[in-house]
């Protein structure tokens, strides 16, 4: 097994569209890494470069010690599985995972081992004497792996692999797929993922690291968790988290503590002011709708809003403010939401300071990290 | 029950004994199924009728085909296909029947290799000049056929190829047949390139992906090219009355004109009894590939 490098990595396509600004990725042996970013951002791109479907027009690819540019697909030790799962339509299951193993000319009796080692990990022997046309979605995802896992490759790249599965089914995949990697790696092969997905449920519950893109750059490579309470920038905190986090432009003002005025609002966000660099001035402010608690209105350090919509979840409810041109939104467990509360009254809403981000207007960079980060 | 299977069954009342109503329907649907299927026998019959005509016909006796209309020989006669079998040639039909062959087989095959090998260049792969060679390509099929006659000619004759096969099938042995080149394009353009991407990550070469992946996937469209070319070529008359020159290299399509002209008094039967003859070989490809066919022509691609 081994690792997986990218060294300012560009792709230019043929109509002369610059699809991947040079980028730089690590991902270390064994590791599960994770490419999330919204529709066009390059993830695919970037995937097909590492398995050889696209070519790359700058940088350079390392698999192992091995510059891999110029190899063939066949040649890097990768295993792919498609989206669309892109399984041969007249090849019966055991051939359709057999096939490259055929075409090494491994021997028959180890293919066969390998096939129903395979099939009996993803649970697919009842299966293996059927066409591609005559699986469901999910049988034939799993297929799909096991032709990727019957290689035992160096890394495993996976495009969007559960996109076309029902809700409920990509849950179990994705339990699935995950136990898989653990697996591997108990057994003391270790397997290299990237995964690329646009749904940020899957990066979070899947990666070791994530690594965010935004129109052919990478925004930030963490994981999960510092993703999360630390965002590099407005991109980031905006892209992950459910809902998305409010970002409202403001202005930072520094006395004793740091203060941000917003529609001529001003509050305080004691403690914020020790992981401010120097700046001051017009800001986005950001706050997680987890984050900001339901107070009176006028309560000291909450912004007064005016409700404009709720949303009943279950176990929590939307609340969606207005506050200045801004609109808000705030989650409130169900038990603690006061349900005198309508349409159109006021509601004060205080952030929790030690977890609000401020982030350059121009840049969008996060300017409130601690600086030991 | 009905014969026509489409016609709608209402679901009779609770207690097993249809209502007016649902008597009336079943009836107003079942004439306007006997209406529909009326039409379509006459007019089905009107256009087949020739064709059956021909087959009974050259059961006739030389008299009795233009005495009548109706295609059911009163004295039905095998003597046609004995006369006619044995032409006025030094040749039976035999012989002509495998000339036939000697154009059809190896021009079927050639088509099918050539013609996949070129459509898969132009549908997957971007090489210099591909516009300007697809452009080409397709306006070779605008060409009408008259305006190559004759540079073909003296091009096959400057090659000494006059007189045999080659001029017949080595064109299509270097994809010359431009439509079928662009019917195989159009149902490769159909197909998700991903299993071909699948392939080559498994392993496979350009070359090893054609033969594994492509070519089993396309089997509709290329026996569909295969079948067009095998009927094209059968009833090809111009084509071999330019090259052959010889009697004993003729083809079924130059015989069967051969018998008119050589018998002073035509023996229509024995003409009519080769015609079908000649028809076989067609009829019996078609049906073998039928379900093939349909598939090729229908689809043009692969069901979701
Ligand atoms: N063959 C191509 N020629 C030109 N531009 C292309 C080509 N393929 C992709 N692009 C462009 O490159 C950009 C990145 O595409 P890519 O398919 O990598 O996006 P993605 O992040 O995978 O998006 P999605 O989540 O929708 O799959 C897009 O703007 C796309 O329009
Ligand atoms: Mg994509």
């Amino acid at each position: 097994m081994a690792e997986l490098q990218l060294k300012s990595v560009e792709k230019t396509y043929g109509n002369g569209f610059k699809a991947v600004h040079g980028i730089d990725l690590e991902v270390g042996e064994g590791e599960f890494m994770v490419l999330v970013g919204p529709s066009g951002c390059a993830k695919s791109t970037t995937l097909r470069m590492i398995a050889g479907l696209e070519t790359i027009t700058g940088g350079e690819v390392r698999i192992g010690d091995q510059v891999v540019n110029d190899l063939v697909p066949g040649k890097r030790g990768i295993a792919m599985v498609f989206q669309n799962y892109a399984l041969y339509p007249h090849m019966k299951v055991t051939r359709n995972l057999s096939f490259g193993l055929r075409l090494r000319r491994e021997p028959k009796d180890k293919i066969a081992r390998s096939t129903a080692e395979v099939s009996g990990v993803l649970e697919i022997e009842d299966l293996l004497d059927r066409l591609p046309k005559q699986l469901s979605g999910g049988q034939a995802q799993r297929v799909a792996l096991g032709r990727a896992l019957i290689k035992q490759p160096e890394v495993f790249l996976f495009d969007e692999p559960l996109s076309n599965l029902d809700a409920k089914l990509r849950a179990s995949m994705r339990v699935r797929i995950t136990d898989l990697h653990k697996r591997l790696r108990d057994e003391g092969r270790p397997a290299t993922v990237v995964y690329v997905t646009h749904d940020q449920v899957e990066a979070m519950t899947m990666g070791d690291r994530i690594c965010v893109m935004k129109d052919g750059h990478i925004m930030q490579v963490a994981d999960p968790v510092t993703l999360y309470e630390r965002p590099a920038n407005a991109f980031v905190a905006g892209f992950i988290g459910m809902p998305e986090m409010n970002l409202v432009p403001a202005v930072l003002t520094r006395g004793e503590e740091a203060q941000i005025t917003i529609d001529a609002q001003t509050i305080t966000l004691p403690g914020v002011k020790a992981r401010l660099s120097e700046v001051e001035g017009p800001v986005t402010f950001g706050v997680r709708p987890q984050h900001l608690e339901v107070t009176r209105p006028d309560a000291k350090d909450a912004l007064t809003g005016t409700i404009t919509n709720l949303e009943f979840m279950g176990h929590e409810v939307n609340l969606h403010a207005r506050v200045g041109d801004a609109n808000v939104v705030c989650v409130v467990p169900t038990d603690k939401f006061d349900t005198t509360l309508g349409r159109g009254d006021l509601v004060g809403l205080k952030p929790r300071a030690s977890h609000v981000h401020l982030f350059d207007t121009q840049t969008g960079e996060n300017i409130s990290l601690p600086k030991s980060q | 029950m009905t014969a026509f299977s489409d016609i709608p069954q209402t679901p009779s009342s609770h207690d097993g004994v249809p209502t007016a109503l649902q008597l009336k329907l079943r009836r107003r649907a079942r004439t306007s199924a006997a209406i529909r299927y009326t039409l379509l026998i006459v007019v089905g019959f009107i256009m087949i009728y020739p064709l059956l005509w021909l087959v009974g016909a050259s059961f006739k006796t030389n008299q009795e085909i233009f005495a009548s209309p109706w295609f059911w020989p009163e004295e039905p006669t095998f003597q046609g296909y004995v006369d006619g079998w044995k032409t006025s040639t030094p040749y039976t039909f035999a012989t002509f029947f495998i000339n036939s062959m000697q154009i059809v087989i190896p021009k079927v095959i050639g088509t099918a290799i050539s013609c996949t090998l070129v459509a898969y260049g132009f549908a997957r792969f971007d090489f210099p000049g591909k516009k300007v060679l697809f452009a080409i390509l397709i306006a070779t099929l605008l060409l009408p056929d008259v305006v190559t006659r004759i540079p073909q000619y003296l091009l096959f004759r400057e090659l000494g190829w006059l007189d045999t096969y080659l001029p017949l099938f080595a064109p299509a042995w270097l994809a010359g047949d431009a439509f079928f080149v662009f019917m195989i394009i159009q149902f490769l353009r159909a197909i998700p390139r991903e299993m071909e991407e699948a392939a080559r990550v498994d392993g496979a070469n350009t070359f090893q992906t054609l033969i594994y992946i492509v070519v089993p996937i396309l089997t509709p469209a290329i026996v569909s090219v295969c079948l067009f070319q095998f009927m094209w070529t059968m009833n090809d008359f111009l084509g071999p009355l330019i090259y052959i020159s010889t009697v004993e290299k003729y083809p079924v399509s130059l015989a069967l004109k051969l018998s008119i002209d050589a018998t002073e008094a035509f023996n229509w039967n024995s003409i009519l009894a080769m015609t079908v003859l000649a028809l076989t070989p067609s009829l019996v490809v078609f049906f073998m590939a039928q379900k093939s066919f349909i598939e090729g022509i229908s689809t043009g691609g692969v069901k979701g």
